[in-house]
């Protein structure tokens, strides 16, 4: 059984929204309809997006840390959106666990969206039908693109490469591999619906450096103190100066 | 949540039209065995039928307000296996159509004798459709219920008392209503539906102070800290990526102050219990305006109660958007 899931590397995302603007600029243009915009330009716009990158400040000042999250469907294994659809139109595909919702179906009931604990689905003003993230299943099985291309438009667009697009069923796969060794975790746990996305924490990279990496203890030139010692703070060329 | 007019309409008029509608059954029943005296048949269960099946069609009326593509309701009676918003659009026109044939059935004293139960107890084709329409106005409850029950991560509905709430407030204004209904038409039944009506108004004040209290006493399952995964006792939004509004912050926020929620819901709790229970208890032998009036407060009572109920509901998305920017 495959699960097509992202992977989101909150170590690297820089909050750049590139994910965002791809994701609304491939999807706006499909053959599924516009994500319509309402008063873009006015004074209280408002529109649909698949695709969010919120803001988060965790701990206290000085010792901050600023996290950007995307946020988007996590096309859970066990949706509770899923169920409550009155229609079906809210659906769970077996053969990749891609949630979608046909847009046909949908009476824009807005049940779904309540029985959605991480606020992924978004009814569409304009065409009065709930949407979400469709993990861009009309790119990754167009066999026009280039194998490279088929992933989803937010991957693609993600310049610090902090999305990753796989199976999540693959013990091997790119995505397995990076939940299963840089610890990935999912939102919201206690709910019990199983997210296929998962994030990647926050990893703090130190590097230590020792005094004799700066000093050289075997530097020719110090030996017999023919040259002038400079200060620590001033810049150094092992030719005419020694530490 | 944000209450939505249509459901708050929607659930409080089939509310009525059910407990009418048991009412009615009710007095028929005692009637049959001869406890009640018998009313008239025509008046009192057919014109009661027909206030039954106004409210019932203007609640659905109403629910197509809530809907994006009310043409492709019909749509909604597909998933009945998992969904109980399903389960719900299936009972309401059965429960409707059984309404009619008992309102019709009273309307023409259509009463043949079908089979006569120990006891010499007759029984008529409108005894049938009645516990056929009794049984649905409970499946009715329990769906309308459920719908919201089901939820599990909305705490406040995520209960029994859900449920039980919805048959008692709905019984208690169907009661109140067909008191005053009585009033008019036979008022031979009049301190019997009203003392009924008093006694589901009072099992009605338990429930909504117990599911109240329950509420008040709620713990949060999911945190800032599970919604984003970050184990750390202070995290602050900075930006929930966008400066406008979005489905997601108009769904599920009511947008009103404490205040505000805290006057609705002293209002329901003095609008739906106490002074319908005045009004009932002295109206009791034969004053209709009184319990008009009595429906009318508990009727406008029940609106509050709604907005209240919808409003209470913390969904676990809102801790995503907590900060413009």
């Amino acid at each position: 059984m495959t699960q097509l899931a992202l992977v989101i590397d909150l170590n690297v995302c820089v909050g750049c929204q590139a994910c965002v603007t791809s994701c609304k600029e491939w999807n706006t243009s499909g053959s599924a309809g516009p994500m319509g915009d309402q008063d873009p330009y006015g004074a209280d716009p408002t529109g649909t997006f698949f695709n969010r990158v919120q803001t988060f400040e965790v701990g206290e000042f000085p010792n901050t840390e600023t996290v950007h999250f995307p946020k988007s469907c996590l096309h859970c294994e066990d949706p509770p959106c899923v169920p409550v659809c009155p229609t079906g139109a809210s659906y769970k595909r077996k053969e990749d666990g891609i949630v979608l919702v046909n847009y046909d179906k949908c009476i824009g009931c807005k049940y779904c969206s309540w029985a959605c604990p991480y606020g992924a689905r978004e009814l569409d003003e304009q065409q009065q039908v709930m949407k979400k993230c469709t993990l861009c299943v009309d790119r990754i099985y167009d066999m026009t693109m280039a194998a490279d291309d088929r992933k989803p438009s937010c991957v693609k667009a993600c310049p610090t490469s902090a999305r990753l697009f796989g199976d999540i069923h693959d013990p091997e796969s790119a995505v397995s591999i990076a939940i299963r060794e840089s610890g990935g975790y999912a939102l919201m746990p206690e709910w019990g619906t199983h997210p296929a996305n998962h994030y990647l924490p926050r990893r703090k990279t130190r590097i230590k450096i020792h005094d004799d990496e700066l000093e050289r203890a075997d530097n020719p030139l110090k030996v017999d103190r023919q040259l002038p010692r400079p200060a620590m703070n001033e810049p150094t060329l092992d030719d005419v100066t020694t530490w | 949540m944000h209450p939505a007019f249509s459901v708050i309409f929607l659930t409080t008029l089939i509310g009525a039209a059910q407990g009418l509608f048991l009412a009615l059954f009710t007095a028929q029943s005692y009637a049959a065995f001869k406890l009640l005296p018998q009313p008239d048949a025509h008046a009192f269960y057919g014109q009661g039928s027909l206030i039954a099946l106004v409210l019932l069609v203007a609640g659905l009326g109403a629910s197509f307000f809530h809907l994006g593509h009310p043409e492709r309701a019909w749509r909604s009676a597909a998933m009945w296996r998992t969904s109980w918003l399903s389960r719900e659009v299936i009972v309401l026109p059965g429960f409707m159509g059984v309404v009619f044939l008992y309102g019709l059935a009273h309307w023409l004293n259509w009463h043949p004798v079908l089979m006569i139960l120990p006891g010499e107890l007759p029984v008529d084709p409108t005894a049938i459709l009645g516990v056929a329409g009794t049984v649905l106005a409970f499946a009715l409850f329990v769906c309308t219920g459920m719908i919201y029950a089901c939820l599990k991560f909305l705490a406040e509905w995520h209960s029994p008392l859900t449920v039980i709430n919805y048959i008692l407030l709905g019984g208690a204004s169907g009661f109140s209503l067909a008191a005053a209904f009585a009033a008019v038409t036979a008022p031979e039944l009049v301190s019997f539906l009203s003392g009924w009506a008093v006694i589901i108004t009072l099992l009605g004040w338990v429930g909504r102070a117990a599911s109240l209290y329950r509420n008040a006493r709620l713990k949060p399952k999911s945190t800032l800290q599970t919604a984003i995964g970050i184990k750390h006792p202070k995290i602050a939004q900075k930006a929930q990526g966008f400066m406008g509004g979005s489905f997601n912050t108009r769904e599920f926020f009511h947008g009103q102050s404490v205040e505000m929620l805290r006057g609705v819901k002293w209002f329901f709790l003095i609008a739906v219990f106490p002074l319908p229970l005045v009004f009932l208890l002295s109206g009791m032998h034969g004053g209709a305006g009184l319990l008009a009036a009595a429906f009318t407060v508990q009727y406008a009572g029940l609106l509050a109660e709604r907005w209240f109920f919808f409003a209470q509901a913390n969904h676990p998305q809102n801790l995503y958007y907590r900060c413009i920017s």
